[in-house]
């Protein structure tokens, strides 16, 4: 066995994130769980009030493995100040690069976790925002 | 060496009889296996036996006049009739081949229960069941109406028949049990339970998925009406699996699917169903498959089923042995004496998952996760276990390995919180 458990900066980001905890104002949520392992991610962001196609701020709670928390994490770090077009193209590759190491077929699943449920809460608002009444 | 006080007779050779424990799963890396439960690797007579149809006489059944078919027939039936032995069945044709346990429970679901349950009518279930002894019978009670009930289990994780008792009353139609948790290991009493429902008019199915391969099981002894289980699970292929039912029960059911082979004589407006087990058979059966979980059961009969329990349990003593005193590792459900061969655990610190992927790094494969038994981790209040499973094949020192690498594990986490402290 290796000598450390995953990388130290994903333990940071597991167990010391300052992304984890909740917002005052929420735009958009959304909750997903893995059934094979019960992780489960709540994944919440604030658009910017002067630009609100821009997300302001991101936060999550769950609990989970490490791979599934600190991907909700470095994904909450990595989507503030971005647009939410931008967080909705990001590609499953691109958050597995980002957790950066190998993950078997059965660990990807935890760390698209929080992606799938960023995308799920854009969704969301997209379809309301189309079916509700204009302006 | 760590094996000669094996209850099994010759178990220090056995391990020559699976090739797949022979493995290095990375350069240097010798693998440990301890996923049994989730799925048993096949000995060598079995991928013979498998091979040899698919080379030498690979026909269909029931159907051609010429040679291969007929031998085909003959080693697919042979193989019908082995099941019925091992089991106590009184005969072959109350044998249904399917793709596993969780067709054949929905199999008696679909047909059985669709066919005699109406609304008020109640089915018995416990906290144990797998979801394929569960899902079934949701999905029948919200067509039909009809109430499920679950018996508990006691906070080490045992049932009693008592806690199934309580819960009978004349609107039971159904107790659906499993023989023997997939979770905790928990055997069940069965022998109590069945008689209890039996009183009072029900019908008992089995899912003896574990069960079946772990205990000995017979149908005619116990007076079990329905009992499923995989052939994957006990030594046999992928993709065929066994619903046993009484024979009276079996005529009184109507076909849940319709196809070839399963008919008599058809024409455009109907069809008479065929005879048993064939009603239930329809289409091109697992030919290859089932001739091999007749090879796995042919192989397991050299084996006392009760030697092989007491193997088991002779491993679950040394795993508790070896863990019950590791800080930060709790051991789920019963003492090994209420038990098969599985070892579920929480660990302190430790997402099971998280858990997984260090003892693999040591070639240690376990499960992780929830096991296909949400309801059970709920009861206990898990987010999920790591479980580690054992067979005929496995040793104490595989058990050893496995206790040095969560050792091994909770150092690491230990480490990772005395710099976080610093």
């Amino acid at each position: 066995m290796e000598d450390t458990f995953y990388r130290e900066e994903l333990l940071d980001h597991y167990d010391s994130s300052p992304h984890r905890g909740r917002l005052d104002v929420v735009d958009l949520d959304a909750d997903l769980e893995n059934p094979l392992c019960g992780d489960q991610i709540h994944f919440e962001v604030a658009l910017d009030s002067d630009d609100p196609g821009r997300i302001a701020l991101a936060r999550f709670q769950g609990r989970g493995c490490v791979i599934s928390q600190a991907a909700a994490s470095i994904l909450a770090e990595q989507i503030e100040g971005q647009t939410l077009e931008h967080a909705r193209a990001l590609a499953p590759d691109q958050m597995i690069e980002w957790i950066g190491i190998p993950l078997t077929p059965a660990r990807r699943k935890c760390g698209l976790l929080a992606l799938r449920a960023l995308h799920r809460a854009i969704d969301a608002r997209a379809n309301l925002s189309e079916a509700g009444p204009a302006g | 060496m760590a094996t000669v006080d094996s209850p099994l007779p010759r178990h220090d050779d056995l391990k020559a009889d699976f090739p797949g424990l022979h493995q290095e799963i990375r350069p240097g890396v010798r693998l440990t296996y301890l996923d049994n439960a989730a799925t048993t690797l096949k000995p060598w007579s079995v991928i013979r036996a498998v091979q040899a149809y698919d080379s030498d006489y690979p026909a269909n059944v029931h159907r051609g006049i010429h040679a291969l078919s007929e031998r085909a027939t003959e080693a697919y039936e042979a193989a019908r009739e082995a099941v019925a032995r091992f089991i106590g069945a009184a005969e072959a044709e109350e044998v249904i081949w399917t793709r596993g346990t969780t067709d054949a429970i929905n199999l008696v679901a679909q047909s059985w229960g669709r066919t005699f349950l109406k609304e008020g009518d109640e089915i018995v279930l416990t906290d144990l069941e797998h979801h394929s002894n569960l899902i079934p019978w949701q999905m029948l009670a919200k067509e039909k109406g009809l109430t499920l009930r679950f018996a508990e289990v006691t906070d080490d994780g045992r049932l009693e028949s008592e806690a199934v008792g309580r819960l009978l009353s004349d609107r039971t139609k159904i107790v659906a049990i499993t023989a023997m948790s997939n979770v905790l290991g928990t055997v069940t009493p069965l022998e109590a339970i069945i008689g209890q429902a039996h009183d009072r008019g029900a019908v008992v199915v089995v899912d003896g998925a574990q069960g079946v391969a772990h205990r000995a099981i017979d149908v005619g002894k116990l007076g079990i009406d329905f009992l499923a289980f995989s052939g994957h699970k006990m030594c046999g292929p992928t993709g065929v699996g066994v619903l046993y039912g009484r024979r009276e029960h079996l005529e009184a059911m109507p076909p849940a699917w319709g196809g070839g082979s399963m008919v008599t004589r058809v024409t455009r407006e109907g069809a008479e169903w065929n005879d048993l087990p064939y009603k239930f058979e329809p289409g091109t059966p697992p030919i290859a498959q089932a001739i091999g979980l007749g090879a796995a059961i042919e192989y397991l009969s050299h084996f006392d089923p009760a030697a092989v329990m007491a193997h088991e349990r002779h491993l679950m003593e040394h795993a508790h042995r070896l863990l019950e005193g590791t800080p930060g590792v709790r051991i789920l459900g019963p003492g090994p004496e209420h038990k098969g061969g599985i070892l579920s655990m929480d660990i302190e610190g430790v997402h099971p998952h998280d858990l997984a992927t260090l003892l693999d790094r040591e070639g240690v494969a376990i499960r992780a996760g929830q096991h296909c038994a949400m309801p059970l981790h709920q009861r206990f209040g898990l987010m999920a276990s790591a479980r580690a499973s054992a067979y005929l094949y496995n040793s104490t020192e595989d058990f050893d390995r496995l206790a040095d690498a969560i050792g091994k594990a909770i150092r690491l986490v230990r480490d990772r919180q005395s710099r976080r402290g610093r």
